[in-house]
């Protein structure tokens, strides 16, 4: 029999399949719609199609006071939300040139790493229940609910955590809080250990992730790529360490690289950065006990609510409240870019203030957004099957790409 | 390259350019016109070598439109903020800058989906989250729509 390429377009024997991948499929994770040109398994053309789920975030916060943009933030990559809060917190702090408390910068870390993990192991777990291996998920995804619980004693939210504020936290972590973290961390190498003994070196996860989705360095630099999908392809590019923010500078980390960029190399990525960030939140345990109790936010009150029994019984705190609730407060004209490692890649927020009490302009960077870009590109020859495995290790989410 | 040794090698590549140095990044401030040129030196100049576009918006001024793009290198760690200033603003055009960073394209065409921003020679100019025929540019200042309420 002849082979399938060997056929010529047009004659009788071969003709092309449309198939419509999502926008509600299982498999997609997502709302994302590709239109695919198939060839039997094999995809020939790729063509996607983004904006269910657009909610014109960027208009809509030009209408918000800046403590309330975190609502919107909260929804972009809802894996990790503590991150993006927190990035948002930094750039108004940015702009208003405050100077946090060592505590308070080091409490930030414990939070953005813990929600890295978080975002990390969605995404790993996620990688194993498409190649078939289900147990791994199973095992792993108790840890993620235990990270959750912290979430949720320090802001009463799980998932869409509206945590910290300008200036720093709410309120002091309560010893709970610090008990369940301090829990977490002795936990979670061992099932982290245990997670990756299922799938590191097992035959058929090697066999079906290796030489996966794979992209050049070059491409991934000139399509945007940053994070754990830019280091898999072997250029190491991380914010925390070319632009230290939030007292990054005072850990000690590596940034773990891979070579091919395929599946497996941004699996073991991860796998790495998880590793790396138990031992941050274990350095910044340490740090913490040398720093001054009590402090959690910075002294902002033109942006920083006063405690409400302050606000009863105090004239400047009356004051201070009823600027900030009704947008009085100066803020100084400007523009500023910040940038966070999210647990995608890099997080970029570009500010423009006009001194009003919402900003001007503001734009996300959104690393999905970029991601997806390229990826009709990189499916285009590969079995349908990869296509899926391939979107699920680039860790792209709906609500990041469409804002 | 430092901040100045920056701007005083552009000054020099491209004397009709401003400068604003207030923010945290160098701002080189040019037209339309020379923008394309431009870009295609940033990248493929050795000392300049911007190999990384890591932002790319618009933002509506109300009488003009400002392209933004944030370049950096990784090999000299500099950053640079190209801004193109757009003044016609019925008929919004600037050439893309696609074919010199791949990660332009889909920006583009969110810029032009809801800026109404034309970039010439685009392969793909569409609407990219809202549907075709939809009426008006939303992120525009002057846009409105029924359900807005003034605050």
């Amino acid at each position: 029999m002849a082979e399938l390429k060997d056929i010529k377009e047009g004659t009788e024997e071969k003709e092309y399949q449309t198939l419509n991948l999502g926008p509600t499929h299982p498999a997609t994770h997502g709302i994302f719609q590709n239109v695919l040109k198939m060839d039997g398994e094999i995809i020939v053309e790729a063509e996607s199609t983004i904006g269910y789920i657009h909610r014109a975030f960027e208009k809509i916060a030009e209408r918000r006071p800046y403590y309330q943009i975190t609502t919107l933030t909260d929804r972009m990559n809802y894996c990790s939300s503590p991150i993006n809060n927190m990035g948002w917190h930094m750039t108004v702090e940015k702009l208003l040139d405050v100077k946090l408390p060592k505590r308070v910068e080091y409490m930030r870390v414990i939070i953005m790493e813990l929600s890295r993990i978080a975002d990390h192991v969605i995404c790993n777990s996620v990688i194993g229940v498409d190649t078939g291996a289900m147990t791994g998920f199973l095992y792993i995804f108790q840890q993620r609910e235990l990270i959750y619980e912290i979430f949720e004693a320090i802001c009463g939210a799980r998932l869409t955590t509206n945590i910290g504020r300008i200036g720093g936290f709410e309120r002091d972590f309560s010893p709970e809080v610090w008990e369940k973290i301090n829990r977490f961390i002795d936990g979670f190498p061992k099932a982290l250990k245990e997670f990756e003994n299922l799938l590191v070196r097992n035959r058929i996860f090697m066999d079906r992730t290796i030489n996966c989705g794979p992209i050049t360095a070059e491409k991934a630099l000139s399509y945007g790529f940053t994070g754990p999908n830019l280091r898999a392809a072997g250029v190491d590019y991380d914010v925390r360490v070319m632009n230290p923010y939030s007292s990054y500078e005072d850990f000690e980390f590596t940034i773990p690289l891979g070579t091919q960029g395929d599946t497996y190399d941004r699996f073991m990525v991860r796998e790495e950065e998880m590793w790396q960030s138990i031992s941050i939140i274990r350095q910044a345990l340490d740090k913490l006990k040398k720093e001054p109790k009590d402090v959690y936010h910075a002294e902002v009150p033109e942006f920083y609510l006063p405690p409400k029994e302050d606000v009863y019984n105090n004239m400047e705190a009356l004051i201070y409240h009823f600027k900030i609730v009704m947008g009085e407060s100066d803020v100084p004209v400007g523009e500023v870019y910040h940038a966070v490692e999210g647990g995608n890649g890099e997080l970029g927020f570009y500010l423009i203030s006009d001194g009003g009490r919402a900003p001007f302009r503001l734009h996300f960077r959104r690393p999905c957004f970029i991601y997806y870009q390229a990826y009709t590109e990189m499916i285009k020859g590969a079995f349908l099957s990869d296509a899926i495995l391939t979107m699920s290790s680039m860790n792209v989410i709906a609500g990041e790409l469409d804002a | 390259m430092t901040k100045e040794e920056l701007k005083q090698s552009l000054s020099t590549h491209l004397p009709t350019a401003t400068f604003d140095e207030a923010g945290e990044f160098l701002n080189i401030i040019v037209t339309p016109a020379e923008l394309l040129p431009l870009m295609k030196d940033l990248r493929g100049k050795s000392e300049y070598n911007f190999d990384y576009l890591f932002c790319l918006t618009c933002v509506d001024w109300k009488d003009h439109f400002m392209m933004v793009y944030h370049l950096m290198s990784k090999d000299h760690k500099h950053v640079l903020v190209v801004k193109a200033k757009i003044t016609d603003r019925n008929k919004p055009e600037v050439e893309t800058v696609c074919h010199i960073w791949r990660t332009a394209e889909f920006h583009e065409r969110e810029v032009f989906d809801l800026f109404g921003v034309t970039f010439l020679n685009h392969p793909d100019l569409r609407r990219l989250f809202l549907e075709e025929g939809w009426p008006g540019w939303p992120l525009r200042k002057d846009y409105v729509d029924e359900n807005m309420i003034e605050i």
